[in-house]
């Protein structure tokens, strides 16, 4: 067991903790808060947060090595003696590069320590530009941030500020806005560390440093736009998001990015009903720090204006309460006919509560109705990182992973599959029973995104031509929705609420951060209305009802899953 | 640097007397000055009514009436479509569409300009926080004042009106001059207007 002492700073109304130690630090007394860091290896800045005391800090990233660069984590380090005797050195020293053990006292609130900080503001505001009207991080902005907590509110500087020339295509969704650069160098790091390709390097020195890419390269792989969130400055600027609104007027909600299996934890920024972008969400139970370029950027669709908007009847628009009373009715009649002419798919990218409510329709309808999983769309193999040089797979243990399978929930609509019928039937299943004729209404939950071949190709939708009733609930147009009696509108992951399962059995929760479009629902709402069931779909309590009845889902009985999310399964090599 | 705890001086109102507690007097001084200028008008010496619009009005140059976008030296509206106007807006009565300013502006450090810039003049309660706000003067409330339209429409200002707000009121002998509030470095202009002779209406009236 290890103690360290952090000085402790009263804040407003707060009642003072227990247990403080009165120090003299030089002229100052100081009052330093014992925390218990047990045998955890922590700098100072991690051993500081413990007690909710943050030390600035720019280049120190908890993913990236410690370079201790940009010196503004300076603190002052002492140690506390068996006897209560407080030495302290003699200098103060970066926090981040300092390592804690038992004893460790770390003083930030002395007139040195805020002195240093000062200077250390001063000195990288020197050939800042300060345009932070024009400036996309203006609102999240470290430097804004620091120098309005810790900043002179004047700057001394008289000479010309340096102006090296931006770059605005350092890699396709990458601009580099040079001079608002402060040389933290946690991009450099991020390439070289965690993608592994290792595209930037600083070129120059002293005043002139600049970041930079190899000549001939561009910032291209598969995670580069996590350099723009690790920038804490407005220097690297996602070229999706440019100029497009200032984040002050953002709202932001957690949740989980739908574009493959690893599940990564997002904040989703909207305003105004329109999804402006996806940013990675610390999770150490799901991804990590980061998230990979084709998630962050895969939300388009969700804004388009080419989605399925209104539920239709051969074409024709209706209503909805027609809708779902001629749909339950339809399949009513042929459930009660035989049961097992009657199939629903239901797509990964449904919520496992969506995957649930359908499932309960289906048996309401029959007993025999057939139950199949969507497509599951996977491209090439899990794409590990870092990587070398070249781009080529290391055999190392992997920091980040986007994985084949381009899906949120293939695992947890699986399990309420599995629970409600012996045998998960797939989409080749499904297709077989139309292809032997064996079916008269077919309920095709889908909620694809729209892109690249779609995820019905022609041939197999003509085969639906054979079935009586096809009700399509998809995003947008695909072959079989032609083919549709009923197409209805369904909601993007950015719309709705539920509970998504990793490809390691972690359940997270997804939130809505904009409003369905058009005239849609949720599907969750749809799948109720199919059922006769009151009310609005309300997910804790659906949530409740997963829990009870899927004996997988045990663990979520609370029905809030919290920050990071609830594990399912006991992770591998736990 | 945030306000430390210890500069915060809290003010609390007087305490009021039994006197005070009465109202009276304070009622009556109120009415004095009701009496005094109802006394002045009845020997035609205070009149204050203006026979608009026969007679136009002087208003003072610090007046706040319709907002103008200004241009730059090249004519290029001068905005940098920041949103602190609509953000500062009480009335959100601002609407800015930003984008990449076209490329030959680059050299001139304009990396960012207005694809649409739209304020609602029906909406907007003309208090000039958005020229407060404005970090490079492009949005000024001029003198302009008798503002009509036939339908809500018309009333929502775009760019281009509002430049042409900034074409009419900078052109020789135009009829409502330029604002005097925001020009860059100089403060205190409302100081200055004695000296000019520019005083507020109803005085320089009287």
């Amino acid at each position: 067991m290890a103690t360290v002492y952090v000085s402790y700073t009263p804040k407003n109304d707060e009642k003072q903790p227990e247990g403080l130690i009165q120090a003299t630090i030089g002229k100052e007394t100081v009052a330093l808060l014992p925390v218990e860091i047990g045998n955890e290896k922590l700098n100072c800045i991690q051993a500081a947060q413990k007690v909710g005391t943050q030390i600035p800090h720019y280049c120190w990233h908890p993913a990236l090595t410690v370079v201790a660069s940009c010196r503004m984590c300076l603190v002052e380090v002492g140690e506390r003696k068996p006897d209560g005797a407080v030495v302290m050195q003699p200098r103060v020293v970066p926090g981040c590069q300092t390592p804690v053990k038992d004893g460790t006292v770390i003083v930030t609130t002395t007139a040195k320590v805020h002195g240093a900080q000062q200077q250390t503001l001063e000195g990288i505001l020197l050939n800042h530009p300060l345009d932070c009207p024009v400036c996309d991080k203006a609102g999240e902005c470290m430097l804004q941030d620091y120098t309005y907590g810790y900043g002179r509110a004047t700057s001394r500087m008289i000479e010309q500020k340096n102006t090296p020339a931006n770059k605005p295509n350092l890699g396709p969704n990458v601009s580099l806005f040079t001079d608002r650069c402060i040389m933290c160098s946690r991009c450099v790091r991020f390439t070289r560390e965690v993608a592994g390709t290792a595209e930037l390097q600083i070129i120059n020195r002293g005043n002139h440093a600049e970041i930079n890419v190899f000549p001939g390269e561009a910032l291209d792989n598969k995670l580069a736009s996590n350099v723009v969130d690790l920038c804490p400055v407005g220097a690297l600027c996602s070229n999706d998001f440019l100029y497009k609104h200032r984040v002050w007027n953002l709202k932001t909600v957690d949740s989980v990015c739908p574009d493959c299996s690893t599940g990564c934890s997002i904040h989703l920024d909207g305003n105004k009903n329109i999804v402006y972008r996806l940013r990675p969400r610390d999770n150490p139970k799901a991804q990590g720090h980061f998230m990979c370029d084709e998630g962050r950027l895969g939300y388009g669709y969700v804004n388009s204006k080419d989605r399925i908007l209104k539920p239709t009847r051969l074409g024709k628009a209706i209503l909805w309460k027609d809708a779902t009373k001629d749909i339950r009715e339809t399949f009513e009649l042929a459930a009660k006919k035989d049961g097992s002419t009657v199939a629903m798919m239901v797509s990964p990218w449904m919520t496992s509560e969506e995957a649930l409510l359908l499932a309960k329709w289906a048996r309401t309808l029959s007993r025999d109705v057939r139950l199949a999983l969507g497509p599951v769309p996977t491209v090439g193999k899990d794409d590990h990182y870092p990587k070398d040089r070249r781009g080529n797979d290391l055999n190392s243990a992997p920091k980040f992973t986007i994985r084949a399978e381009k899906c949120p929930n293939k695992k947890g609509v699986s399990e309420v599959l599995k629970q409600f019928q012996l045998r998960l039937h797939t989409f080749e299943d499904l297709l077989s029973w139309v292809d032997a004729g064996q079916l008269q209404a077919v309920y095709l939950a889908a909620g694809y995104p729209p892109r690249g071949q779609g995820w019905i190709t022609t041939e197999q939708a003509d085969k639906f031509k054979k079935v009586q009733t096809v009700v399509v609930h998809d995003l947008a147009t695909s072959p079989v929705s032609d083919i549709a009696t009923w197409v209805l509108p369904a909601a993007a992951f950015a719309e709705k609420e539920g509970t998504f399962v990793n490809h390691a059995g972690l359940a997270q929760a997804v939130r809505w951060g904009v409003t369905p479009s058009g005239d849609c629902r949720t599907d969750g709402q749809v799948f109720l209305d199919l059922l006769q069931r009151r009310g609005l779909a309300h997910v804790g309590t659906l949530r409740k009802e997963l829990a009870k009845e899927v004996r997988y889902f045990a663990p979520l009985a609370e029905g809030e899953l919290g920050e990071y999310g609830i594990h399912l399964e006991t992770p591998q090599g736990a | 640097m945030p306000i430390k705890n210890d500069d915060v001086i809290w003010m609390k109102p007087p305490q009021i007397g039994l006197f005070e507690q009465l109202y009276v007097p304070a009622i009556l001084q109120g009415l004095q000055t009701t009496v005094e200028h109802s006394i002045k008008a009845l020997f035609g010496k205070g009149q204050v009514t203006q026979q608009f619009p026969e007679v136009e009005p002087k208003l003072p140059a610090n007046y706040r009436g319709v907002h103008r976008l200004n241009r730059d030296e090249q004519g290029r509206v001068k905005c940098v479509a920041c949103y602190m106007c609509s953000t500062a807006c009480p009335a959100h009565c601002i609407d800015i569409v930003a984008a990449p300013a076209p490329t030959d502006w680059h050299k001139d450090g304009r990396e960012k300009y207005p694809e649409t810039f739209v304020i609602d003049e029906l909406r907007c309660i003309y208090c000039g926080m958005c020229e407060q706000a404005c970090p490079v003067d492009a949005i000024e409330l001029t003198t302009l004042y008798d503002l009509t339209g036939m339908s809500r429409e018309e009333m929502m200002f775009d760019k281009e009106k509002l430049l042409s707000v900034f074409d009419e009121t900078t052109k020789p002998n135009a009829k409502f001059p330029n604002p005097v509030r925001t020009k860059a470095g100089r403060l205190g202009v409302a100081s200055e207007l004695a000296d000019q002779g520019l005083t507020s209406s109803s005085t320089a009236q009287s």
